[in-house]
């Protein structure tokens, strides 16, 4: 097991070395002069040569990127063109945001799928199973942007239950942050919770199809125990997994939520930062997120070690 | 003669049994509608998507343009049907680089093993630890927007995903008796690779590549409601939700429209892949 958790935890490593990498080579991929890429176009002659050799252009590539990662593992990420601010601090303001968001809409997205799949799973045929498939199949295609754009104009314009935009943390002022979050929270977690139940009722199905539960129902045991005390343990290997991946989602959902919702968090941060090519945010975010990410499949796939013991034993 | 029969015995079956549930069949057709409306568009729509009349800004729907104007005054109906064509264009041939590059980098990777294996695989897990949209994001710094921009980023981040299936799949049959007997008998490690494992793992590749394109055409949607993807004046769904959701309340068929589209052709797609993954390995767990 420890030989599965170092093999695992070196495979992080060197993915994260290799995104690194690639954000690095960020500033050098864009159509363009890289200092420009930096700075902007409207720099002096006297700022082009001092950022040049700041950035250690007369350098060769490696003793740049060196000194490049040198200066993220300090946490200094640069200075954002855009914002005219130092990258690190736009993130500190943005990421609780959007971690908060985030972590919220999976937890809730879990548990409603887990929930909702059994139920299909258990009363399959029947009509209940019918209407969570379809809502299931159907929240699995409908474009979040498109939904949350709906919510905003159904509960926010026209039936003004809920505000439009912004955003609180429920430490600051609790109603008002339930309010803002509802309609951002439902949009993200709809993709989330379509798949859990999808893929929660399937392997529900394939479990209970098993010579175990057929001996557990000969053996007297009531149809609850036989779900909870064997189906759901064996049912819910899958969605370890599941869940992992839609953290993957739901931080590239965010983007959309937090553009339409007004909400200030990195993936607000990340597009707009794209759309004024200011290089060191872009950097800084995807940089970011894959390590989040990475750390998430990390935890997940350990988990899945401990959870499934025939794929510890591989 | 026989083998012709015989072959077409065979395709009669598959569809036969692809289409043994209705719901396949709804599937089909909604791709099949979308398809039509798009190599059709010049034909069907009723007006030329580019024209812009002013003086129709917002308009509601009328007898002329039945589902009204935009901001520009374009007809909403002809963007709409144009819009098709983007989706299904920018959808198709992203898979297929997609596809393409994640098949030959898991044959390679599945088959040769080793160092390689471990280099492709690392390389995809970077690739899939960034999130769909950042990645898009951020190629679009480097490549731009616009048609084939968007092809080649939606392509590059679903490589992951082929390659990975398709190295599991090779490394599973890798050495079963067939692959050995045709080592024994001499063919190169090539031909071993491209005639006969290669046609043995297409089936999933197959499923994905179907449920794929209603992915991406969700991707390329919400790349160009974001406004990095397909720009105006070109006909994206996604540009014209964003175009319409501001006026939602007096014009609401302009934000509506595009996204019932979308939705109808991503379902489409992801019935039929359903369906394809029911009648090629029928162990496999369908949802529907």
């Amino acid at each position: 097991m420890t030989r599965y958790i170092v093999k695992r935890l070196i495979q992080s490593v060197i993915v994260i070395f290799i995104v690194s990498v690639f954000t690095f080579l960020l500033t050098y991929m864009i159509p363009g002069d890289p200092v420009y890429a930096m700075l902007g176009g409207d720099i002096t002659r006297e700022q082009y040569e001092i950022a040049y050799k700041e950035m250690g252009l007369d350098k060769p590539m490696h003793i740049r990127y060196i000194n490049w990662l040198s200066n993220i593992l300090r946490g200094n990420f640069g200075m954002s063109y855009k914002y005219r601010m130092p990258v690190i601090d736009l993130i500190k303001a943005r990421l609780p945001v959007t971690m908060y968001l985030g972590t919220l809409s999976i937890i809730i997205s879990t548990a409603v799928g887990v929930i909702l799949g059994i139920l299909a799973a258990t009363k399959r045929g029947k009509a209940i199973d019918t209407v969570i498939t379809l809502l299931a199949n159907l929240g699995a295609v409908m474009p979040l942007f498109w939904l949350a754009v709906l919510g905003m104009s159904l509960f926010a314009m026209h039936l003004k239950w809920l505000p439009s935009y912004g955003f609180t943390f429920p430490t600051e002022n609790f109603s008002m942050s339930i309010k803002q979050t509802i309609l951002p929270l439902f949009a993200l977690s709809v993709g989330a919770i379509s798949g859990t139940t999808r893929q929660m009722r399937s392997s529900m199905l394939e479990v209970i199809r098993q010579d175990y539960i057929r001996t557990a129902r000969a053996k007297g045991l009531k149809e609850s125990q036989v779900i909870t005390k064997h189906a759901l343990k064996n049912a819910l290997i899958p969605i370890v997994t599941l869940t992992g991946m839609s953290f993957r989602n739901v931080v590239s959902g965010s983007t959309s939520v937090e553009i339409i919702f007004s909400i200030a968090g990195t993936g607000q941060l990340l597009v707009n930062s794209v759309l004024s090519k200011d290089v060191a945010t872009t950097q800084a975010c995807i940089l970011l997120v894959a390590v989040v990410v990475s750390i998430a499949n990390l935890i997940v796939d350990i988990s899945y070690g401990y959870i499934d013991p025939r794929i510890r034993l591989q | 003669m026989s083998e012709i029969k015989h072959y077409l015995t065979g395709v009669r079956k598959f569809f036969k049994r692809l289409f043994a549930r209705r719901i396949v069949i709804f599937g089909a057709v909604i791709v099949a509608f979308f398809i039509f409306v798009a190599l059709f568009a010049p034909l069907i729509s009723p007006h030329d998507p580019y024209k812009q009349d002013l003086k129709l800004s917002f308009a509601g729907p009328s007898r002329e343009y039945p589902l009204g104007n935009d901001e520009l005054g374009r007809d909403i109906l002809s963007r709409l049907i144009y819009g098709a064509r983007t989706s299904l264009s920018i959808g198709f041939v992203a898979v297929l680089i997609s596809a393409g590059c994640g098949i030959i980098l898991g044959l390679v990777a599945g088959y040769v093993g080793g160092a390689v294996n471990t280099i492709i695989s690392r390389v995809m897990d970077a690739l899939m630890s960034i999130p769909p949209i950042m990645l898009s994001l951020g190629l679009g710094i480097i490549f731009g927007s616009g048609m084939t921009s968007l092809m080649i980023i939606l392509g590059l981040s679903t490589i992951p995903t082929y390659t990975r299936l398709m190295c599991a799949q090779v490394l599973a049959i890798r050495n079963s008796d067939y692959i050995n007997a045709e080592r024994v008998l001499g063919a190169s490690n090539i031909r071993i690779m491209f005639s006969h494992i290669l046609p043995n793992c297409l089936s999933p590749i197959l499923v994905l590549f179907t449920m794929n394109i209603g992915g991406t055409i969700l991707a390329e949607a919400s790349l160009s409601f974001l406004g990095v993807g397909v720009k105006p004046p070109m006909a994206s769904w996604g540009a014209m939700v964003n175009e319409g959701y501001n006026r939602l309340i007096t014009n609401p068929v302009f934000a509506l429209a595009p996204g019932i589209c979308i939705m109808l052709l991503v379902l489409g797609f992801n019935i039929l892949g359903d369906g394809l993954r029911d009648v090629l390995d029928p162990r496999l767990r369908g949802s529907i």
